[in-house]
């Protein structure tokens, strides 16, 4: 579903990702694991159309994309919940999940903002208040609500758990997982490697914007090295 | 009494076109972080044009719409030098911002001339006696005018598609761009809306002060001043801004002299960046993130 192939992109002078290659395939929830500044958040702003590549090319459903704008991009159901969740903090809760509707011209997005509703009965009764007012667990459920309100093919995920206490990381990975189960392709890009290769089916390892390593997630788990570098074993 | 309620209605008719030029300023300010010196130019625009449509030939109604519109255009014209050059600093584009405001005081200067004009009030000179002073038509117009104008500024960023793009684009452009929202439309949008706004303060107030090629200078100023007051985050911030140094403005005039009604809004501009940087409201940015 998603082919990145021999993607190299730098900021100025600082390269940051150099010849990286990967791929989804559609259904599949696959991870990214890497240190800080590693490049992960730079190959899912390259992928969204936010920073432009300088070497390689980046195929979704065939399509080479690597030149799209973002919202050409985002038309192709290539949804985004950036390193920070990104929610527009002074719109209230429903609006934010409003706009993640933004592309949509049908008649179910009510009902859709019902479901997320559901999902996370505490957003109903926020969702008139400030995005920017809830709390890191609370807002994580906006971003993942407001992504779902897109209705992603490709769900890409930028380190969702970060500063997120365990009991709420694991509710949101939860929701994550049954996403999958309804069919939305997923990649989480994660610091956190024991998390992520937990839930994940295959995943990469990425170090100094090189993979280093890839393969069955649970394989990973196991793998000596991959257990001293991050996994703290 | 009575002459200080004059004062005040005479304040709040010309706050209310600063008001419309410091809404330009916040609407353009918080989509792309550029303060637009053009502002003050595009009120002139909306006169001038008024003026020397209505010469042409044309029905006062005809004139006013004609005028927003190339008003409008040429805030589009600005979006457009803006984007061609976006791989510049902020600096440097606000610098592009004050070269555009001379070009189009020397274009009207060329294309229309260098004389103060007037124009007839769209609602006849009359005036009502209020409590022994006199509120005239044009003065009623204004705040008519201007409230609907905010009020629907206030539906349309709560309630439209679109305003509430341009809320997002104002609050996280990345996050706004990754729901699909066009930013580099969505500038445009807000160009053409700062642009049509002023012009229509422009229109507004020419029957009452007249308008020449230069008087975008001074309304550009005060609107700036204007917004900066109410914290330069909110267009409704700008609205009190406007309100609050139009009515110091006359006051000013009234018991002190009309030689230091200009003086208030810069020293009211520097009193404010000194002591209360986030405007006599606070901060309403602080919130971002
Ligand atoms: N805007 C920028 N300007 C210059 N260098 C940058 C910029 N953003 C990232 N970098 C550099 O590019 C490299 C990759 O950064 P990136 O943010 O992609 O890493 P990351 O894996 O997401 O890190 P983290 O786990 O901290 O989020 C780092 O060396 C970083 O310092
Ligand atoms: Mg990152």
């Amino acid at each position: 579903m998603l082919r990145v192939e021999n993607l190299s992109c730098n900021y100025k002078q600082i390269i940051a990702l150099s010849d990286v290659s990967l791929h989804i395939n559609r259904g599949e929830i696959v991870s990214l694991i890497g240190a800080n500044g590693a490049g992960k958040t730079t190959l899912l702003r390259t992928i969204s159309g936010l920073h432009n590549a300088k070497n390689g090319n980046i195929f979704f459903e065939g399509q080479d994309i690597t030149k799209l704008e973002s919202h050409d991009v985002a038309k192709l159901a290539i949804t985004q919940i950036p390193e920070g969740r990104g929610l527009f903090s002074i719109l209230s809760v429903e609006e934010n999940l409003r706009l993640g509707a933004y592309l949509r011209a049908d008649s179910d997005i009510e009902d859709d903002i019902n479901k997320i509703y559901e999902k996370f009965p505490i957003l109903k009764e926020k969702s008139h208040e400030y995005a920017g007012t809830l709390s890191g667990g609370q807002q994580q459920m906006v971003a993942v609500g407001r992504a779902l309100m897109s209705r992603p093919k490709l769900l890409l995920l930028d380190e969702p758990s970060m500063g997120l206490a365990p009991i709420v990381v694991e509710e949101i990975f939860k929701a994550i997982k049954s996403l999958r189960d309804n069919g939305t392709t997923i990649f989480i890009v994660e610091q956190n490697a024991f998390l992520a290769l937990s839930v994940t089916d295959r995943a990469y390892v990425l170090e100094n914007g090189k993979i280093v390593m890839s393969g069955n997630s649970g394989e990973l788990l196991k793998d000596e090295k991959v257990k001293e570098a991050y996994l703290g074993a | 009494m009575i002459e200080l309620f004059g004062f005040l209605l005479s304040g709040v008719t010309v706050g209310f076109v600063y008001a419309l030029v410091g809404i330009g300023f916040t609407v353009i300010y918080n989509s792309s972080g550029i303060i637009n010196f053009s502002q003050g130019e595009f009120v002139m625009a909306g006169g001038m044009s008024t003026v020397f449509l209505l010469k042409a030939g044309l029905p006062l109604g005809v004139s006013f719409i004609l005028a927003i519109l190339i008003t409008s255009m040429i805030g589009i014209v600005l979006y457009k030098l803006i984007a061609f050059s976006k791989n510049s600093s902020q600096i440097s584009l606000i610098i592009l911002t004050l070269g555009f405001a001379i070009f189009l005081r020397g274009l009207a200067e060329v294309v229309f001339d260098k004389e103060l004009h007037t124009m007839p009030s769209f609602v006849g000179d009359g005036a009502f006696d209020m409590f022994g002073t006199v509120l005239t038509y044009q003065s009623i117009l204004i705040m008519v005018v201007s409230i609907v104008i905010v009020v629907a500024l206030y539906f349309f960023f709560k309630k439209t598609k679109t305003g509430q793009a341009m809320m997002a684009a104002s609050i996280n452009v990345d996050a706004a761009k990754l729901m699909g929202i066009n930013i580099k439309k969505i500038l445009m949008i807000n160009f053409a809306l700062s642009a049509a706004i002023a012009s229509i303060g422009g229109v507004l107030l020419t029957p009452i002060t007249s308008t020449n090629y230069e008087v975008g200078i001074m309304l550009g100023l005060k609107g700036f001043a204007a917004a900066i007051i109410g914290g330069l985050g909110s267009p409704f911030g700008a609205v009190a801004g406007g309100l609050v140094l139009g009515i110091l403005e006359s006051l000013i005039a009234g018991y002190v002299s009309s030689e230091y009604k200009d003086a208030v809004a810069f020293v009211a501009l520097l009193a404010i960046l000194f002591f209360m940087p986030g405007g006599i409201f606070g901060n309403t940015k602080a919130q971002r993130v």
